[in-house]
């Protein structure tokens, strides 16, 4: 059931641009409205970082990462398309869940 | 734009030939666009840019590639003799593959391309990157919707490459009414080279034309260019001027009886000879002699057959005489045997252009020329055949070519006759006509530039023991009269057609 789901999130940003700052804000958002389970968004700099963006296999700033649950999903983008980021990251809408 | 009018400084690519036309290379610390069809070499020539840049200039490269994984290239640059992962090691060469997989990726709202800069960036800094190829850059647009945004990244892009001052090449596929399908020659106003694979009867070629450099001159001609296993090689044949100088070294013909005809005694070195006769008039017996006897001097001759094969060629040789096996061996005679039809005019020339540079002879034989006429129009001929001479002459080096022809007058087979006859400096011309019932050789010079010659006709006749030219008395005393004399000669050694 839900007590073994976790869901971890990473952003990479490059530096604060206001679109960083928006597609944070949005997946915070989003989690906290959707997901009953433990989520973390973890934020990597790749200004601090760079040699992280051949690892993660990033071009565009921002792209949101979902390394838990497999597989692996990725998003580019301010995220403010809300329904395209939960269909994206497979996340169920919380009305319609639970059934 | 802003860049004033002083002389642009050029990164040399290390890539044959590409070096002259630019004029010293490409545009340094500026993009070049290459553009081409799938499979027209843009890759090859990228990599090769880098490979010689790290081996030959000592300038680290970044290869980023969004279609091929490092892998693949690894393994493609091998089969050209580049040994990448050593480059890698060495901290010379760093290979970045950007995977763009539309399945895999959502998108919305804003974003940018940073990561790609933070990426390209930090791979230029960890080297010390003085060349970056972007292979190829379009594929972005297969993988992310949002054209718009891809479009003012790219443009921002090149301008950051140039701010870096790296060199760089940037490749596109050819679209269908632009060079590249994005229009990305928009954005490199710099320098912009276009790849092309034709096929044409059944021939392919390769060509490449530089279509803007800016503040530079350049070569504006189509090139034709190869790929084989030490990469790409363009030539820039047309680029030739009558420049060289001459010599007035007198080289033997190989056949005493020959060199009694010219007034200095034989050919100028570095000259070009035409041979022309039909078929069996030992055109290639003559030619023969003269490779022997450069390899008597021991000065290494490259002879090139197009009809028979090196093994072929010394035997037929031995029956008349000529021993080539122990020139062979010692490597001063290279035989190099090719079928006219195995590659376009242009091609021939760029292999013998690259044999003659890799073997380096004093003299070289192309038996017959008139094999490749076949495989070309007339003007195409012509023009690669003075395109050849030029750049024998330039090298001085002695040129013997024969040229078949028919024994009948007929017009259009004079062809390789005519093309080659004004650019060549000696020419004889060899006959087999009947007279009396009976077949008679002769040969006569029918030109010989800065030097005088006999303007007999001097039969001759060929043994075991090879060509045997008959002395003038015998023809002005039984001109007219041939078959006496084969009489004379025939308990010499029974007579052999070629």
């Amino acid at each position: 059931m839900r007590k073994e789901e976790h869901w971890e999130f990473w952003l990479y940003i490059a530096g604060q641009t206001p679109k960083s700052i928006l597609a944070l804000e949005n997946i915070t958002k989003y989690s906290k409205e959707h997901i009953r389970a433990n989520y973390t968004i973890e934020v990597i700099d790749l200004l601090k970082s760079p040699q992280l963006a051949e690892v993660a296999e990033i071009f565009a700033i921002p792209t949101l990462v979902r390394k838990i649950p497999k597989p692996l999903r990725k998003i580019i983008g301010d995220l403010s398309n809300k329904e395209k980021v939960l269909i994206g990251l497979s996340i169920r809408p919380i009305i319609t869940d639970g059934k | 734009m802003r860049q004033s009018n002083t002389i642009f400084s050029k990164t040399p690519t290390g890539v044959t030939g590409l070096d002259e036309i630019t004029g010293g290379g490409l545009p340094k610390g500026r993009p070049t666009l290459i553009c081409g069809t799938a499979g027209s070499g843009k890759t090859v020539l990228a990599m090769q840019f880098l490979i010689k840049g790290i081996t030959e200039y000592n300038e680290p490269g970044v290869f980023m590639s969004f279609e091929e994984s490092a892998k693949d290239l690894t393994q493609n640059a091998r089969s050209l003799g580049f040994d990448l992962e050593r480059s890698i090691v060495q901290k010379k060469l760093k290979i970045d593959y950007v995977r763009v997989e539309r399945s895999e990726i959502q998108e919305t709202g804003e974003y940018d391309l940073e990561g790609l800069f933070i990426r390209l960036g930090h791979a230029i800094d960890s080297i010390g990157a003085r060349r970056v190829v972007l292979d190829t850059i379009e594929s972005l647009f297969s993988g992310l919707n949002n054209t718009a945004i891809l479009r003012s990244e790219i443009r921002r892009l090149f301008q950051w490459l140039r701010e870096k001052g790296v060199t760089t090449i940037i490749t596109g596929e050819r679209g269908d009414s632009t060079l590249t399908r994005q229009g990305l020659e928009e954005y490199v106003s710099d320098c912009v080279i276009v790849l092309d694979f034709r096929v044409i009867e059944q021939i392919a070629t390769r060509r490449l034309r530089i279509v803007k450099y800016r503040g530079s001159t350049h070569g504006t001609n189509e090139y034709p260019f190869l790929i084989d296993e030490d990469g790409v090689s363009v030539l820039p044949i047309t680029s030739l001027k009558l420049t060289h100088t001459t010599s007035t070294d007198v080289i033997s013909t190989g056949l005493p009886g020959l060199d009694k005809l010219f007034d200095g005694g034989g050919y100028y070195r570095g000259n070009c000879t035409l041979i022309t006769g039909s078929a069996g008039t030992a055109k290639t017996i003559l030619a023969s002699y003269f490779a022997l006897n450069s390899c008597r001097q021991k000065e290494k001759v490259l002879y090139f057959s197009f009809e028979e094969s090196p093994d072929q060629l010394t035997r037929n040789m031995l029956s008349v005489g000529i021993n080539l096996k122990p020139y062979i061996k010692s490597k001063l005679l290279l035989v190099h045997s090719s079928r006219p039809s195995l590659h376009g005019l242009e091609m021939h020339l760029l292999s013998l252009h690259k044999y003659i540079l890799e073997f380096q002879p004093r003299t070289i034989v192309i038996d017959p020329i008139s094999s490749l006429v076949t495989i070309g129009s007339r003007g195409e001929v012509s023009a690669m055949l003075s395109r050849l001479l030029d750049m024998l002459k330039m090298h001085q080096i002695s040129a013997l070519i024969t040229s078949l022809t028919h024994a009948q007058p007929i017009n259009y087979n004079a062809m390789a006759e005519e093309a080659i006859s004004s650019l060549v400096d000696t020419w004889i011309k060899l006959r087999n006509e009947e007279r009396n019932g009976n077949r008679v050789r002769s040969l006569y010079i029918e030109k010989s530039r800065g030097m005088g010659h006999s303007t007999e006709i001097r039969d001759f006749i060929i043994t075991n023991e090879g060509i045997k030219i008959l002395n003038a008395d015998s023809v002005t005393q039984q001109s007219g009269n041939g078959a006496e004399k084969i009489h004379q000669f025939s308990g010499n050694g029974s007579k052999r057609k070629r």
